[in-house]
């Protein structure tokens, strides 16, 4: 009668385990993108200051 | 969403699947540089190169940060080209021994990434240069992506021996593209630009072809030495080659470039003839491969003195 109402868990699953290596390329793809997406920014940034120079402070309020 | 159109999404989703495509892997187990490596970076060095000569001769005035940002532009999206093209290509690139150490036939990218990959920078590229630059360059880059993805790698590589005459579009566009993005509009300059590089690399590739024809063979491209012949494709090079050298003479003849440019141009072209009529002469052996190792080598040689030389004559006014 206990085990109906208590069937027994399924063996606990780590789930997908990570070696080493892939943990190194992983981390060296986040740092690759983390710095592509900085340069965007700053990319985006330098472009409007180009575009609109002295301007980029001349807004109607 | 009924379940009739969930299953027809499904359908769409599976077609881009090519069968056979690569070998199975989990993905997540790539670095940076095979990402690098699917751009094609010397493809993209060539294009850059050009690309600069198309922004340097253009008339009109550009701030160094926006010419930085339209090369940029350029370089990202024939790398996303590449990458697609990659992607698309991965079957036969593991069957070819020129590309069978490429990441995806070599199993350290999926072709789901690589699909990615390509199309975030394809979108990322012509997305910022429309922003950043303009509307005209960016849409000339669009339609190189596009010609070279889909007109070149995806129907004409496979169906015809003429895949690299008309495909060769797509990498000779990036001078015109940047030639936009200096000045908001093409002229007959930047259609000579374009017109150089189209008619250069049906000499190049063929040369290539010529020795690796065996490849070809086995992976099912119908490139001309495959379908016609080597003797077929000796006679097209010396004919797109007797084609190609006065063409590059003509930027002297209609004022655009200088003495320095007609000397390199004359001597050049010169050269490429004389390397295209060994290749046609020498039929047989290794001294037949040599002629086409030659002049495939030279052909590289021959575009960047070109476009050099149209740079330097740009950057220093009076040569």
């Amino acid at each position: 009668m206990a085990d109906q109402k208590n069937p027994p868990e399924p063996p606990k699953s780590d789930g997908v385990v990570l070696s080493d290596e892939q943990k190194r390329r992983r981390r060296a793809r986040s740092i690759a993108i983390a710095s592509v997406l900085g340069f965007l920014v700053l990319l985006f940034y330098v472009v409007t200051i180009v575009k609109l120079g002295p301007n980029v402070l001349n807004r109607p309020l | 969403m009924p379940p009739r159109d969930r299953q027809d999404m499904s359908d769409i989703s599976v077609s881009m699947e090519k069968p056979g495509h690569a070998p199975e892997i989990a993905g997540g187990m790539a670095s940076p540089s095979d990402y690098i490596a699917l751009l094609k970076p010397r493809v993209m060095s060539l294009v850059v190169f050009t690309a600069l000569v198309g922004l340097v001769r253009a008339p009109d005035h550009v701030h160094p940060v926006i010419a930085f940002t339209a090369i940029l532009c350029i370089a990202v999206g024939a790398g996303a080209a590449g990458a697609l093209n990659m992607w698309w290509d991965a079957d036969i690139d593991a069957i070819m021994s020129r590309t069978r150490k490429r990441p995806i036939p070599a199993g350290r990218v999926t072709p789901k990434e690589a699909l990615a990959f390509g199309m975030t920078l394809a979108c990322f590229s012509v997305g910022v240069l429309g922003l950043l630059v303009n509307a005209l360059s960016a849409a000339l880059l669009a339609f190189t992506i596009f010609f070279y993805v889909v007109i070149y790698t995806m129907w004409l590589k496979r169906s015809t021996s003429q895949n690299i005459v008309i495909g060769g579009l797509a990498g000779a566009l990036p001078p015109m593209v940047a030639w936009a993005a200096a000045s908001g509009s093409v002229s007959l300059e930047s259609v000579l630009l374009v017109a150089i590089i189209f008619f250069w690399t049906p000499p190049h590739f063929w040369a290539l072809a010529l020795y690796r024809a065996d490849d070809y063979a086995r992976a099912g491209v119908p490139m001309l030495p495959v379908t016609a012949g080597p003797d077929e494709t000796r006679r097209q090079i010396l004919l797109y080659t007797l084609f190609l050298a006065p063409l590059a003479f003509v930027p002297v003849l209609l004022g655009y470039a200088g003495i320095a440019y007609a000397i390199v141009s004359a001597v050049t072209g010169a050269g490429m003839i004389w390397l295209a009529v060994a290749v046609y002469r020498q039929r047989t052996g290794d001294e037949a491969v040599r002629a086409a190792r030659r002049l495939f080598g030279f052909s590289i040689l021959y575009l960047f003195l070109l476009f050099a030389t149209l740079l330097v004559e740009a950057v220093i006014p009076g040569i």
